[in-house]
């Protein structure tokens, strides 16, 4: 079990190496530096500024700075937004993305687990048949056009949450609803599947032969064991949401870390747009580990298998 | 009911069965092959079928659509901007928002100011403006509701012109441009998935079929890119490359094959140890042959079900890329971009989010569905 998370944080490492370095020399190669907004400025005022940046150095010691600079969480400062060390910009709107984030991954899961429940219990009933329909529309329909249409409905014409903006929490009502729709629906159909599986195993009919309860069966034994795989879709899911942050929090004028990064990229403020690459990276990575380990740790056959 | 029946049939009906030699052994059915059979499923199943007829449209509409009317996509006239959508056969079916007529709800203290409201957004221009009074109102702040239809295409002298799904900022011909940014995004789509198939299936092809000290140096490279999310890979190459066609496609191709290759890989590893490949390579047959007779039937089924669903997810990044400004740029269009526009105009002119939202949404049900379909066809336990 060390062996294999030393062996994980290492490639978690490599990794996120590799991607610094790709933006570090991205950065370089592309145009936009400090001094454009201000080309009437004197030689001695330019080497002022590209001093205060540091960028008089030669590449390799920016190189060595920069990585510096990431071991110990500085990303930089922006070209924009009045000179602002990024992890600050970034630190300051972690919580508006992680609210919504948190929000849609908990209401989006438990419905999701919900309808495909319903749907494995009477298969092949309507109930089931609408299940898929919601499923297949909720993983298909992008969720900008999804919001979009919330936005349009409820919001424009009905009136009865605000358009966009922060604040309330009635604002954070339709974003929640826009970013939750896809994890539910992966949810659901995987729910299902899982489900229509594990009710047809031996064990199940042994828990029917020693005439354990229908509900027993499904909640105890079946459930319970349908859902371990379900963790295995987190990942994806959390990459979902990193796409539809991005969108949904520029639909709804959201200050969260997606709104940033396209305004960023608007703007062409490198620095900043690299920063929450990285941020969007790192958040991925570990994820993705913690999600591995959870596996291995809730589910006893995978570590039986494993086992060292 | 059954028993009665079955007790009235009278009994020199019944007839001894002579056995036959020759035909009891007789396989009745024709034998179908592993494609055919999957191919009976795949057409029995409605919904894909449906699906693909659906695609298919889309398809020829994204071809001859921009040839229907005579508008071009990058003719500019602020002109006539922002006209709504008016279809000729459509003109009197006032619900279905393609009578070229815009309207809206206005408030005011009293009627007078509600209209006056009314006349002011749409152009001053009376004697086009239908009004009728909807709430009479009692003198305080917005009591008073009017409902206010303006007939635009009287209004600017245009009685004999039909933008079929309006016009966008800029004047242009939403259906030109709709049907352009739809061959834009399904010609990405197509190539970016073409080119995951390629490269994903012979990396992992040949990274299993050799085996050894090839498939370990191919496996640490895989994996050291597949730890990096594909989101941030995309992103960073979107601001390297001039934003257009092909850098979407480099950008969606540079991680898309890993899942495939990751598939393939798997697939012939469990393959080329079986008895089948054994007993070809002990009669000397050559690694193209086996590759190719053996190993690539049997990988085709689960290789065409990644391809279909890797079609939808490019049509989404390439829809997500274009939404915020890494994608396709003006005077082009796509389908992300058409929607990113909408959004612009969404309180005043909802139809030109609308059919590019429809569209989209089309497009990704029906691949999913046809997904759904061929992995249901390809899945040996379902036939029976």
């Amino acid at each position: 079990m060390t062996r294999y998370l030393l062996r994980r944080v290492w490639y978690m490492l490599i990794t996120l190496f590799i991607i610094a370095t790709f933006s570090f020399f991205l950065m370089k190669i592309l145009p936009g530096s400090p001094l454009q907004a201000e080309d009437k400025l004197t030689e001695e005022q330019k080497e002022i500024i590209l001093e205060k940046y540091g960028l008089n150095d030669p590449i390799p010691v920016q190189y060595a700075k920069y990585l510096g600079g990431l071991v110990k969480g500085d990303l930089g400062v922006s070209f924009k937004f009045d000179n602002t060390p990024v992890t600050t910009i970034l630190f300051d709107r972690i919580g508006p993305s992680a609210l919504l984030g948190f929000q849609a991954l908990v209401i989006g899961s438990i419905l999701g687990i919900l309808l495909g429940l319903m749907a494995s219990i009477f298969r092949n009933s309507p109930i089931d048949f609408s299940s898929t329909i919601i499923a297949v529309i909720g993983t298909s329909i992008p969720s900008f056009v999804f919001a979009g249409l919330l936005q349009y409905v409820f919001a424009v014409k009905l009136g009865w949450f605000p358009v966009a903006l922060w604040g309330t929490p009635a604002h954070t009502i339709l974003p929640t609803i826009a970013l939750a729709i896809h994890p539910m629906a992966t949810a659901a159909r995987f729910t299902r599947t899982e489900m229509v599986e594990v009710l047809h195993s031996n064990y199940i009919i042994t828990a029917r032969a020693k005439g354990v309860a229908e509900s027993g069966i499904i909640l105890k034994h079946g459930l319970r064991n349908a859902l371990i795989p379900l963790i295995t879709v987190l990942g994806p899911m959390a990459v979902g949401l990193m796409t539809g942050s991005m969108v949904i929090e520029q639909i709804f004028a959201i200050p969260g870390i997606g709104e940033q990064f396209v305004t960023s990229v608007m703007v062409n403020d490198y620095p900043t747009i690299m920063g929450t690459t990285l941020l969007f990276a790192f958040g991925f990575i570990v994820i993705i580990l913690i999600i591995d380990l959870l596996y291995g740790l809730i589910d006893p056959r995978i570590r039986l298998a494993g086992g060292k | 009911m059954d028993k009665n029946n079955l007790k009235n049939i009278p009994k020199d009906l019944f007839v001894p069965l002579v056995r036959k030699e020759d035909t009891s052994e007789k396989i009745s059915a024709p034998s179908r092959t592993f494609f055919q059979d999957a191919k009976r499923t795949l057409f029995s199943n409605k919904p894909a079928v449906f699906s693909m007829i659906l695609i298919l449209f889309i398809i020829i509409m994204s071809i001859v659509g921009p040839w229907m009317n005579n508008y071009g996509s990058d003719e500019q006239d602020l002109k006539r901007a922002k006209m709504p959508p008016r279809v000729p056969a459509f003109e009197n079916v006032s619900w279905l928002g393609m009578n070229g007529t815009l309207s809206g709800t206005f408030q005011g203290k009293d009627v007078q100011q509600a209209s006056a409201k009314a006349k002011a957004r749409f152009d001053n221009k009376e004697e086009f403006i239908d009004l009728e009074v909807i709430n009479k109102g009692d003198g305080t702040r917005n009591s008073a509701e009017v409902k206010a239809t303006y007939r635009i295409y009287e209004a600017k002298d245009m009685k004999d012109t039909y933008f079929w799904f309006g016009s966008d900022a800029l004047g242009r011909d939403q259906w030109t441009r709709l049907w352009e940014g739809t061959r834009v995004s399904l010609i990405i789509a197509f190539v970016a998935a073409l080119l995951d198939l390629v490269i994903g299936v012979s990396y992992g092809g040949i990274s299993a079929f050799y085996g050894g000290r090839v498939d370990n140096i191919m496996q640490r490279i895989a994996e050291i890119l597949v730890g990096i999310p594909n989101l941030v890979i995309i992103l960073l190459m979107m601001l390297v490359l001039k934003p257009g066609i092909i850098s979407i496609v480099i950008a969606l191709s540079i991680t898309g094959w890993i899942g495939m290759s990751r598939i393939v890989r798997g697939e012939v590893l469990k393959l080329k140890n079986q008895e089948f490949v054994l007993a070809s390579r002990t009669l000397g047959t050559s690694n193209g042959t086996i590759i190719r007779k053996h190993l690539v039937p049997n990988i085709s089924g689960i290789i065409i079900i990644n391809t279909m669903f890797s079609v939808p997810g490019a049509i989404f990044f390439e829809a997500f890329l274009s939404f915020i400004g890494l994608g396709i740029v003006p005077p082009d269009a796509s389908l992300g971009s058409l929607i990113d526009l909408g959004f612009d105009n969404l309180r005043l002119y909802p139809y030109m989010l609308v059919f590019p939202a429809i569209v989209i949404s089309v497009l990704m049900i029906a691949f999913n569905i046809v997904g759904d379909g061929l992995r249901d066809a390809f899945d040996p336990k379902m036939h029976k």
